[in-house]
């Protein structure tokens, strides 16, 4: 479970990653995404991954721990409003600078001229 | 319990979430609620400081609950130290931000107490999890306070503040995860404590979360490899708000100071220590870029966004030589610096409304109207920033050097004084361009007298808010200017007090088995160490 829960964090992160350093806003959001996902996933791990443990507390004293749920929570909320307001920025850059070009630059109009 | 602790971020807070209620009509009630709110917090600030002095480390258990399992707010002195500075600047960019700037967009007088509330809480925070919270309200302040008003710079570098600042906040996380699934504590003493009993393979672990939380650090703070965004943001930024960011970077200083100081202290062992050396190097690195950007500046806010960096390098030269007289001279020179170069952005916003079109271009253009005023003040500005000797800079400049052991001066002495000579030769050409060259243009005009007309055109040109009193600053701007530039002859003519204050800073973080005791003395029996 372990190897799979990592490989999985991973390719997130990776892709995320990959993602996040593209050239247009619309793949950077992604990828920003994408890799809060990764982080998030990664947090909840940190208190050991347990299969059929209760999340808070039980009689049977067989539970996993809860600071990570909690914390994983937290990012969660912020990750989301972070996504949210990049989301609206990018559409912003967008309508004022003619361009989903993070520098800015009309790769595309430019070239279009060109040829 | 002293209730006290948690003002710094509650005053902000209601002050903030009422003035985001009342968000239309006129700007004056809002205005008024901001400055009183700034006020309030100056002066619970103070008393923090007062209360910090007496060397013991209170702490503030939110929902009573004791550490290491609750949330706590801790106040030691250096603490009290930066959310003081934090309302004294506040207060400077918010009366000068009063003037006029404040209304261009919506909601400023409410985000900028978000803000102080985000800033202030990564100060008082004694808790790694809520450090990345009281980071991600400052930020999210932060991006809507860069875009405030608008335009196309804005929200060009805008855009790349925040995409860097989530990887940031991404890095950050990971960082945390990993020093709780190693430590299984989040708290800052807490862990501490703990990160002397570690055994091999979590050791390294450790290690690599330690050092991603440094990468994130250097990010906020703007250490070489990181410091790319800096320039163009605080540049197009709007004046108020690139003075207040000028204690952002130092969040990110006062995070390294506070993290590699206190957990990775002489107590970890072989932990102890392990960012120093990387900073001292990268901090080095960065203060010969610095010295090198404010020569090549070609605009005054990318000249005060420069020096900036120039000052961000020396700070972190300080912390990377890791004695306890190095700490004490680097925190006089913090809170030097981040008046008076906030102070500069205000300053140049000033210069630039009253230079027209040539704005703060270091190009010969217009003369300003109140040249002795801006002038006397820039003159002021540029000799503190720069560490020429009656002033602030210089003792805090002298302090940082006196402290470097032998085997570290042959660095720092001449990395420093050169990039100290690149400002002044920098800031000499800058004041001369802009006050000198500049006059000799507006008597021609005058001949011609068309200096009316061209003022007209000016004003025609230019209607938006913010730019009508384009003639000469109001008393607000003037007040937030004296507040900012003028702490650097108050921070000289205190230097015995302050740096006797600074000094015993940098001994009670030295003294980590203290802070330990302090916060977890009361739960031993809990606590299982």
């Amino acid at each position: 479970m372990e190897a799979l829960y990592a490989m999985t964090t991973g390719i997130l992160a990776a892709s995320g990653l990959f993602l996040a350093l593209r050239g247009r806003t619309f793949p950077v959001v992604v990828g920003l995404t994408l890799l809060s996902y990764a982080v998030n996933l990664f947090l909840f791990s940190m208190g050991g991954l347990q299969a059929g443990a209760a999340a808070v507390i039980d009689d049977s004293g067989n539970y996993t721990d809860p600071l990570p749920q909690a914390l994983v929570l937290t990012a969660i909320v912020i990750g989301f409003a972070m996504t949210a307001f990049s989301v609206i920025l990018a559409m912003r850059a967008r309508a004022d600078l003619g361009s989903d070009h993070v520098n800015g630059n009309r790769v595309d109009e430019s070239r279009e001229e060109r040829s | 319990m002293n209730h006290l602790i948690v003002m710094p971020i509650l005053v902000p807070l209601i002050a903030g979430l009422a003035l985001l209620l009342n968000r239309d009509g006129s700007a004056t009630p809002r205005r008024i609620v901001g400055l009183t709110a700034t006020a309030l917090l100056v002066a619970v600030c103070a008393m923090l400081v007062f209360q910090s002095t007496d060397d013991t480390i209170r702490y503030y258990a939110l929902g009573d609950w004791q550490p290491p399992f609750g949330i706590i707010l801790v106040l030691d002195r250096l603490s009290a130290m930066m959310v003081m500075l934090t309302a004294v600047l506040a207060f400077g960019s918010l009366l000068f931000a009063s003037a006029g700037g404040d209304e261009e967009g919506s909601n400023f007088q409410g985000l900028f107490q978000l803000q102080l509330m985000g800033i202030n809480g990564a100060f008082l925070t004694g808790d790694l999890f809520n450090l990345f919270v009281f980071f991600e309200v400052l930020l999210i302040a932060s991006y809507s306070l860069l875009m405030h008003g608008g335009g196309k710079a804005r929200i060009h570098s805008g855009f790349h503040y925040v995409a860097l600042n989530l990887a940031g906040s991404a890095l950050f996380l990971i960082g945390v995860g990993v020093l709780y699934g190693a430590l299984g504590t989040l708290n800052m003493a807490d862990m501490a404590a703990r990160v002397a009993e570690l055994d091999g393979d979590r050791r390294v672990l450790v290690e690599a979360g330690a050092l991603l939380l440094l990468v994130v650090f250097a990010l906020k703070a703007a250490m070489l490899p990181l410091y790319f965004w800096l320039p163009r943001a605080y540049a197009s930024a709007p004046a108020p708000v690139a003075a207040l960011f000028a204690i952002m970077t130092k969040v990110g200083v006062y995070a390294i100071i506070r993290v590699f100081t206190l957990i990775f202290g002489p107590q970890a062992g072989s932990l102890a220590g392990l960012a120093q050396p990387w900073v001292w190097w990268l901090a080095l690195a960065t203060l010969a870029l610095g010295g090198v950007g404010v020569l090549s500046a070609r605009d005054l806010r990318t000249q005060a966004a420069y020096l900036i960096v120039l000052s961000v390098g020396t700070l972190l030269a300080g912390v990377g030589m890791n004695s306890t007289a190095a700490n004490a001279a680097l925190l006089y020179y913090l809170m030097h610096t981040t008046l008076v170069t906030g102070g500069l952005f205000l300053l140049a916003e000033t210069i630039s409304i009253q230079r027209g079109k040539a704005g703060a271009r270091i190009v010969r253009g217009r003369a300003v109207h109140q040249i002795a005023l801006l002038g006397g003040l820039f003159l002021l500005a540029a000799m503190t920033v720069a560490g020429v000797p009656p002033f602030s800079g210089a003792i805090g400049k002298a302090l940082l050097l006196q402290s470097a052991s032998p085997a570290q001066q042959p660095w720092l002495w001449p990395i420093l004084l050169i990039s100290s000579l690149a400002a002044i030769v920098a800031l000499s050409r800058t004041g001369s361009t802009l006050f000198w060259r500049a006059s000799s243009s507006e008597k021609n005009t005058d001949k011609h007298e068309k200096n009316p007309e061209r003022e007209q055109a000016d004003k025609g040109e230019k209607p938006e808010k913010g730019r009508k009193e384009a003639v000469s600053a109001g008393p607000l701007r003037i007040a937030g200017l004296l507040v900012l530039l003028g702490a650097s002859p108050v921070l000289m003519l205190f230097a015995g007090p302050l740096t006797e204050f600074t000094h015993a800073t940098a001994e009670q973080l030295a003294d980590h088995e203290a802070y330990i005791q302090a916060i977890l003395v009361r739960d031993s029996m809990g606590d299982g160490s």
